[in-house]
């Protein structure tokens, strides 16, 4: 029956009717979850990018996506920092599906500096600690942490069932970090909070801003054209190729939130002259946060698509507005698309013109689209896991977005100027001036705006939802994670991780892109897809006739 | 040095776990209830968990796994799932239809005191499950016992909603075949099937996360333990159950329920207890051993006595689940090899008894803990090193660093493939144990010779 409708939609149109797609996709539905669903899958129009609901609660029993406020908190924000004790604090289960489970890659100076990345720490609650509390167990386990590891930080994550017993992690936090003398500090990032990993970004951004930027005045590297590299988490080595790059170009990186990153990096992040932003859902917080306490302004840049990088590029030698840094610029991005723009043409010819779906987290889903747009493919359907409005339609909305009652306990911290290190970076005048000239502050537009006319764009896809659109369109790649995998390729279709890359990476930056290129090509053009058949299987009459002659 | 932190010197630790070798229940009651025909595996607590353990399972087995959540949200965990998950069956069954849903919970909805067949009768009343349909649940709290225990819940699970008697006792033997891989278990039936007898083997995850690629993706594919098959388990004439942590709670469950005799032995890995299992189902179901099974077993003994000399008194450490470690211990010991480190995450006092009898006499020191991680693991390493160690995936960081040879086995292989296709249990997964064993050997010892005596014939 399905079938039938897409067949005929496309043929009436002579392409498939994106509004027959949506409604196919919801008549499955009950009424009320159809009305919701109704609401997140949106048929993007150029020009005038239409509303979009998102960061709501996901619906029971429909088979989302999603994981949890912890994930966010622990497993992305503050997991790939390389010289924290983790302590996680809960039943076994949450440290061990976050030990080593992302791709956060970490390369310490040398053998002898701290690196805990493949290290799982948990207090292991029992049931004993859930019916007489976990704070004497949390206490002990730090005081552990301590005298084996001698970390520089311990952090610890609330799991879901430390808010519903009541376990003052922070007050345990409070106390150890005046006895042990080192910093720690506590996340109650409890998995019920709001509805998404996206809660646990916002608690990791207030806990990091609140106990650690700032903390050491002392900028230890000399070097111009300071920049802090926010929401870039150094995926299959992803932050190694922008640093690489930016060194290259002059530019000198600060710190990384949180890729490879350690406790000092954050300590005098506040230190940089720059903060760019990789990916605006996990951390506009801390970056809006710095600017208000240190006069730190930030900008939206893109390191994902050789263009893209080079777009950001020259957006920072243009903040810089320094001669020799846009000279030196012009040069590097001239020499990295030599091989760029050979591997480019060489895949062109077998990839141009093929369609990419991409449903992933809360950033990449956009990003992406720019390298299949340099591949010449065309993405037919995104969206995010748990993005906010405003990663859809642009920070344009953000006046206009309401907190709903599953979000509204996420802390907003009240921050203002530093008496004595708040220093705007550039004055109004400059900024007007900037803004004369094309470039702006604070200035992401979101996905929406960048994708065709007609493309559907559906928040926190469901299983069912993922089945439907590969069916009707069978796209020659689809870009998601490891849950969606292996069930998209039983259907024939190339399924692409862009949250662990199938480990592979980097796909930042220009060796990125030439990598990504390769991969996908790999990908859509595998003979495997060919023999899905056996040969008794596409012909079995004929075989038969054989056997009777 | 990958674990450059972990220090030789063992301190007491009472507070702190570093690197589990464990996880938590759910998941084991998640990969249960996939061994279930046309069940979605339900988690009735905040959505990361389900996320995390569908993620952690298609990790280990490339493979679609598929279970729905309650997606609890701040609101519900203050004041019960009870409307998420109603709201949760209405949904599941009109968009995936499935035949069973199969819940469990977490240490959210544990903690807050749902009572799921309260909800599920609400639902009923409410007519959210349809005809025909079934939903069913074991509790899991993560906090208690380890990923096996969730698992033993679940399969308990099974026997409670289905299994019932009609008073006529049927040539069937029930097989609950533990907590052991989908190639496993289609082991298990080939064996019985080659004694000849009818069996209900559950759960049973083969060709469920093993299946094939077709160009089509079946949500229920056809693999799994039929409900009419888990009913009849009540009429059974006996129950064999593997491996006392995982599958004892439903033996004795459906012993008590529907009075069905059960044997409980060790999990069929090695020689001595693929012996009692042959033996055992032979006795219960009054069947003669086929020669296909002598020759089989002929062929472990004839590899053991080949290749002896490059197992003779070697080292081992172990890390793994309870069931797997007790049977694995005995094989290796039965070659004449020493496990000498072993540590499962899963607590339980029995452990610690069995092993230190099946390891009294080797003539060295033997470090056994249950309830320990593998920090404490590699510290005992550091201390006194092995050959050979055997283990999940996170061993090969250790591996790496004291540079040991490392066979993947148990959960979970994150970063090989094999053990969802090739058995462990019974003589043919012994002898593919053996082939991983001495190729794991005999490669160091290429790696290793000199030039003059590396050797052309081993």
């Amino acid at each position: 029956m399905a079938a039938m409708i897409d067949r005929r939609a496309a043929l009436e149109d002579g392409a498939i009717d994106p509004n027959v797609v949506k409604k196919q996709l919801i008549a499955a539905y009950p009424t009320k979850v159809a009305r919701k669903r109704a609401k997140q899958i949106v048929i993007n129009k150029e020009g005038e990018v239409p509303e979009i609901a998102a960061n709501t609660r996901a619906i029971p029993g429909i088979i989302t996506q999603r994981g949890c406020a912890y994930a966010g908190c622990k497993g992305v924000v503050l997991g790939p920092t390389r010289d924290f004790v983790n302590l996680t604090h809960g039943p076994i289960g949450c440290g061990f599906y976050s030990w080593l489970t992302r791709r956060n890659q970490t390369r310490p100076p040398t053998a002898e500096d701290p690196n805990f990345m493949t290290y799982c720490f948990s207090t292991d609650l029992q049931d004993e600690n859930i019916v007489f509390g976990g704070e004497k167990k949390l206490r002990a386990a730090i005081q552990e942490a301590y005298d084996i590891f001698k970390p520089k930080a311990i952090s610890v994550f609330s799991t879901c069932p430390v808010g519903l017993i009541g376990d003052d992690v922070h007050n345990v936090a409070k106390e150890m970090k005046e006895k042990l003398g080192i910093n720690v500090f506590a996340f109650s990032c409890e998995g019920y909070k709001g509805v998404s990993q996206s809660a646990g970004h916002h608690i990791a951004n207030n806990g990091i801003f609140k106990h650690v930027v700032g903390l050491d005045d002392t900028a230890p590297k000399e070097g111009k054209f300071r920049v802090n590299m926010l929401g870039e988490y150094n995926i299959g080595g992803d932050a190694f190729e922008i640093d690489r790059v930016l060194e290259k170009c002059g530019i000198t990186p600060v710190a990384t939130f949180s890729g490879n990153s350690t406790y000092d990096q954050f300590a005098r992040a506040h230190t940089a002259d720059l903060n760019a932003i990789m990916c605006h859902r996990s951390i506009n917080y801390v970056a809006e946060m710095m600017e208000k306490k240190f006069g730190i302004p930030w900008i939206k840049i893109n390191f994902i698509g050789a263009k893209s990088a080079a777009k950001s590029l020259r957006k920072i030698a243009k903040y810089f507005d320094d001669q020799e840094l846009t000279d030196r610029v012009e040069e590097v991005i001239a020499e990295e698309m030599v091989e760029v723009e050979k591997v480019q043409a060489e895949i062109r010819k077998r990839c141009e013109g093929k369609l990419a779906m991409l449903f992933v987290g809360g950033s990449r889903a956009h990003h992406y689209q720019d390298l299949f747009a340099e591949m010449g493919m065309k993405t037919i359907s995104a969206g995010y896991e748990f993005a906010h409005r405003d990663d859809y339609e642009g920070r344009k909305v953000l006046p206009g977005i309401k907190i709903d009652a599953d979000s509204r306990n996420i802390e907003e911290l009240e921050v203002h100027p530093d008496p004595d290190r708040y220093r705007p970076r550039k004055s109004a005048e400059q900024i007007e001036e900037l803004a004369a000239k094309g470039f702006f502050f604070k200035d992401y537009e979101g996905m929406m705006a960048q994708m065709a006319e007609g493309t559907l764009v559906i928040d926190d896809i469901s299983q069912y939802e993922t089945e439907r659109m590969i069916e009707i369109y069978k796209p020659a790649i689809f870009c998601a994670g490891i849950k969606e995998k292996y069930a998209i390729q039983k259907k024939g279709i190339p399924m692409k991780q862009l949250h662990s890359y199938d480990t592979g990476g980097p796909y930042a930056g220009f060796k990125g892109a030439v990598n990504f290129y390769e991969e996908i090509d790999r990908m859509v053009n595998s003979k495997v897809w060919s023999y899905l058949k056996a040969p008794w299987q596409t012909n079995p009459e004929l075989a038969a006739t054989y056997a009777c002659q | 040095m990958l674990l450059r932190h972990t220090p030789k010197e063992i301190t007491e630790r009472s507070a702190l776990t570093i690197n589990p070798a464990k996880t938590c229940q759910p998941i084991g009651a998640m990969y249960a209830a996939l061994g279930i025909n046309r069940c979605l595996p339900h988690s009735h607590g905040s959505q990361g968990c389900c996320a995390y353990h569908r993620s952690a399972l298609t990790r280990h087995y490339k493979e679609p796994v598929m279970a729905s959540t309650s997606s609890f949200t701040e609101g519900a965990s203050v004041f019960g799932g009870q409307a998420n998950l109603i709201q949760a069956i209405d949904t599941i069954f009109t968009v995936y239809d499935p035949d069973v849903i199969a819940v469990h919970t977490t240490c959210l909805s544990e903690t807050i005191g749902d009572d799921i067949p309260q909800i599920a009768r609400k639902a009923e009343a409410e007519g959210k499950i349809p005809k025909g349909k079934f939903v069913i649940h074991a509790n899991t709290p993560s906090y208690v016992g380890s990923h096996v225990t969730g698992f033993a819940n679940m399969t308990k699970a099974m026997v409670n909603y289905f299994s019932a008697s009609n008073g006529k006792r049927s040539e069937q033997i029930n097989i609950i075949p533990g907590y052991v891989e989908p190639a496993d278990m289609e082991e298990i039936r080939r064996i019985a099937g080659q004694l000849g007898i009818r069996t209900v083997i559950f759960p049973d995850t083969s060709n469920v996360l093993n299946r094939p690629q077709t160009g089509k993706f079946e949500m229920y594919p056809k693999g799994g333990v039929t409900v009419r098959a888990l009913v009849s388990t009540g009429d059974s004439k006996a129950t064999v159950a593997l491996g006392s942590t995982a599958s004892w709670p439903a033996a004795r469950a459906l012993d008590v329920k529907c009075n069905v005799h059960c044997e409980l032995l060790e999990l069929p890995i090695g020689l001595t207890a693929t012996d009692s299992f042959i033996d055992t189902l032979r006795t219960v179901a009054g069947v003669s051993v086929p020669d296909s099974i002598n020759i089989e077993r002929g062929r472990l003994l004839d590899i053991i006595t080949d290749m002896h000399q490059y197992f003779y008194h070697k080292k081992v450490g172990l890390v793994g689940d309870p069931d797997q470690l007790v049977s694995l211990t005995e094989f290796l010991v039965s070659i004449d090899m020493w496990p000498i480190h072993i540590v499962t995450g899963s607590p339980g006092k029995a452990f610690d008894t069995k092993i230190r009898e099946i390891t009294r006499e080797i003539p060295h020191p033997v470090n056994i803990k249950a309830g320990g991680d593998m920090f404490l693991f590699h510290q005992w390493i550091k201390n006194d090193p092995v050959d050979l160690m055997m283990g999940n995936t996170y061993l090969k960081y250790i591996a790496r660093d004291e540079d040991i040879p490392f066979i993947r086995c148990g959960f979970p292989i994150l970063d090989r493939i094999g053990h969802s296709y090739f058995p462990t249990v019974g003589y043919m997964g012994g002898i593919r144990l053996l082939e991983k064993i001495l190729d794991a050997l005999l490669d160091r010892k290429d790696r290793d010779s000199p030039e003059e005596s590396f050797e052309l014939v081993m």
